[in-house]
């Protein structure tokens, strides 16, 4: 590297020369160790990971998902309501994959069409997953779930085969239906960035759920600003004293989206969405 | 193309893969005679030193370079920001007007991780390798990557505490990115995951970018100091597989830096300001085996050679196209 090459046939090396050269050749094994080592602290929390991270409408099983994710953030992108984060390098499950927290911005299917799946260049994101990689069993939705925003479309359905997640209602003891309370006033607060597209409002320009304050004598957000058809309602179900209340019900139609989750008004929600879960019967 | 160039060719594509460059053993007569003229020559010798005391440091191709990067790295971010739609993703991958254009290591390493190619992965690949076969393979380096730009004002830094004699540069084998790029191959082959993509500085960075600032950017931030304090421009001369994935397309591609024997001085400056300086190896005093010689494919077309070239003896070529003008 230096300007004064070593000769081709090399001369045996005086003490000092190999000296250098142990030094360079240790110098050699820190760098492969440096860059190994912090490629792997990069890898290794994702092939650790417990916790399940909801991704993107259309996403291949998680490892798939990783394999195939090329971590451009062209879904981060298109999404009118910027659901899609990026993970950093701390949140150990892939640095630069997209993920969704749906609690502080769920997906609502307001750009109608799926466009994330549109845009992802690699198929990680797909309408149509290759025939190589199986679909788990429940995975699959039964029918193409129908976007109640489209329902009046020549084409109601989203494209969209298999389920990110399934909604569950993770905290009964705290949901404000089963207490048969009502919600006034703004979900999650004044200060809540989260946005959301109102068909009363304007289709095409969602708003913050902030500037679109609640006042409910029953509270039924959840099934009433689910954006898929029959994926959630509001039942009255039978306790064994024979009592009977108000309680959210989430049916098959569920695609994980995480609105429910987003729009709960109690900290933290009774309602949640399982990332990765299926529906089971 | 002639034995003698042949050789080298073969030679350049060992050398990018990390072999220490050799003293040629053929030379043209051509060259010879012009190698034995400059050999003491009093009038030679004159000429270089009159050359030296009014050479002008020029920073044309620099200049042009960084504003190239700066603004295709500045579109991604404009793109977005405005939600303009022109340049859409990151570097790793995206759509410029619709089109598809993708990463070759990037690609390369979801098509090991996953094992299924789809049509626009393919598109896009194909596409970007078009583009830098044409304008020269590690053109990406360093016209488009910005890493390299951070690396470039750090290696002035490092150059600055090497003249305070306050840190030396510290060599690293070459052979080594060699080495990992095979390493990532495999990690990517046999773990499912793009390993390499979590330590990437070109993705992070062109991510920080366009979608904010995290805590990757640590990363990049212990290359830099690594460089400066240590071993300078260490990732892009010994590490980063992207680089040589770039410079095996370079191999074929028309653009280069050609080396004119006959005015050059062997003074060395263009090896001193060089990011590859095995690249140059051809410029030292008796090792240019003709008296023409195209530069390797492990050249990052940067042009600071060329500018910093008293005598003109680099300079930019387009292999074929020089010829028809």
């Amino acid at each position: 590297m230096s300007d004064n090459d070593t000769p081709a046939t090399k001369p045996p090396l005086s003490k000092e020369r190999k000296q250098q050269a142990r030094r360079r050749v240790l110098r050699t094994i820190l760098l492969t160790g440096g860059v190994l080592g912090a490629a792997l602290s990069g890898y290794l929390p994702l092939a650790y990971a417990q916790r399940k991270r909801l991704r993107p409408p259309g996403a291949l099983d998680e490892h798939d998902f990783l394999a195939s994710c090329i971590k451009c953030g062209q879904c981060v992108q298109v999404c009118p309501v910027q659901a899609i984060k990026l993970a950093d390098l701390v949140d150990g499950f892939g640095v630069g994959t997209p993920h969704i927290d749906a609690r502080s911005q769920a997906c609502d299917f307001s750009c109608d069409a799926v466009q994330c799946i549109l845009a992802c260049p690699t198929g990680s994101l797909a309408y149509d997953k290759p025939e190589f990689l199986p679909v788990r069993p429940g995975a699959a939705l039964a029918t193409k779930p129908i976007l109640l925003a489209k329902e009046k479309d020549a084409e109601p359905t989203l494209n969209l085969k298999e389920r990110i997640g399934v909604a569950r209602l993770t905290r009964p003891e705290s949901c404000l239906a089963i207490q048969g309370k009502g919600f006034k006033g703004q979900v999650q607060g004044s200060g809540f960035k989260g946005r959301m597209r109102y068909m009363s409002v304007d289709r095409w320009k969602p708003i913050k759920i902030a500037d679109h304050p609640y006042d409910v004598a029953e509270c039924d957000l959840c099934a009433r600003e689910c954006p898929i058809k029959g994926a959630i309602s509001i039942e009255t179900v039978f306790a064994p004293d024979g009592s009977q209340r108000k309680q959210p019900v989430v049916h098959e139609p569920c695609v994980g989206c995480g609105v429910c989750e987003m729009i709960c008004p109690v900290e933290p929600a009774a309602i949640e969405v399982v990332p990765r879960e299926v529906w089971r019967t | 193309m002639k034995k003698i160039m042949k050789r080298r060719f073969v030679d350049q594509i060992m050398v990018m893969f990390g072999r220490e460059p050799k003293k040629p053993t053929e030379i043209s007569p051509k060259a010879q005679e012009i190698h034995l003229y400059k050999k003491g020559n009093r009038d030679f010798i004159a000429e270089k030193l009159h050359a030296r005391a009014h050479a002008e440091p020029s920073h044309k191709w620099r200049n042009w370079r960084w504003a190239t990067l700066i603004a295709v790295n500045l579109l991604f971010v404009v793109s977005f920001y405005f939600d303009i739609q022109l340049l859409e993703g990151a570097l790793t991958a995206s759509r410029f007007a619709g089109f598809h254009l993708i990463d070759l290591n990037s690609a390369l390493q979801v098509m090991l991780a996953h094992k299924h190619i789809i049509t626009n992965l393919l598109i896009g690949t194909g596409t970007v390798l078009v583009l830098w076969l044409l304008f020269g393979g590690r053109t990406f380096c360093s016209w488009v990557c910005p890493y390299h730009l951070l690396a470039e004002w750090a290696e002035n830094i490092h150059l600055f505490l090497v003249k305070r004699k306050l840190v030396t540069d510290q060599t690293i084998d070459r052979r080594l990115r060699s080495v990992f790029w095979l390493i990532f191959a495999v990690l990517a082959l046999a773990t499912g995951y793009t390993v390499f993509e979590a330590i990437s500085p070109t993705g992070i960075l062109s991510r920080a970018l366009i979608y904010g600032p995290g805590l990757a950017l640590l990363w990049v931030l212990a290359l830099l100091v690594f460089e400066v304090f240590f071993s300078r421009r260490a990732w892009c001369r010994y590490a980063c597989p992207i680089g040589l994935t770039y410079g095996v397309v370079g191999i074929l591609s028309p653009v280069r830096i050609k080396y004119t024997l006959d005015g050059c001085f062997h003074e060395g400056d263009c090896r001193k300001v060089c990011l590859v300086p095995h690249v140059l190896d051809t410029v030292i005093k008796g090792r240019a085996v003709d008296i023409e010689v195209p530069i390797g494919p492990d050249c990052t077309r940067c042009g600071l050679c060329v500018d910093t070239c008293p005598t003109g003896s680099l300079k930019f070529e387009v292999k074929g196209l020089s010829k028809l003008m």
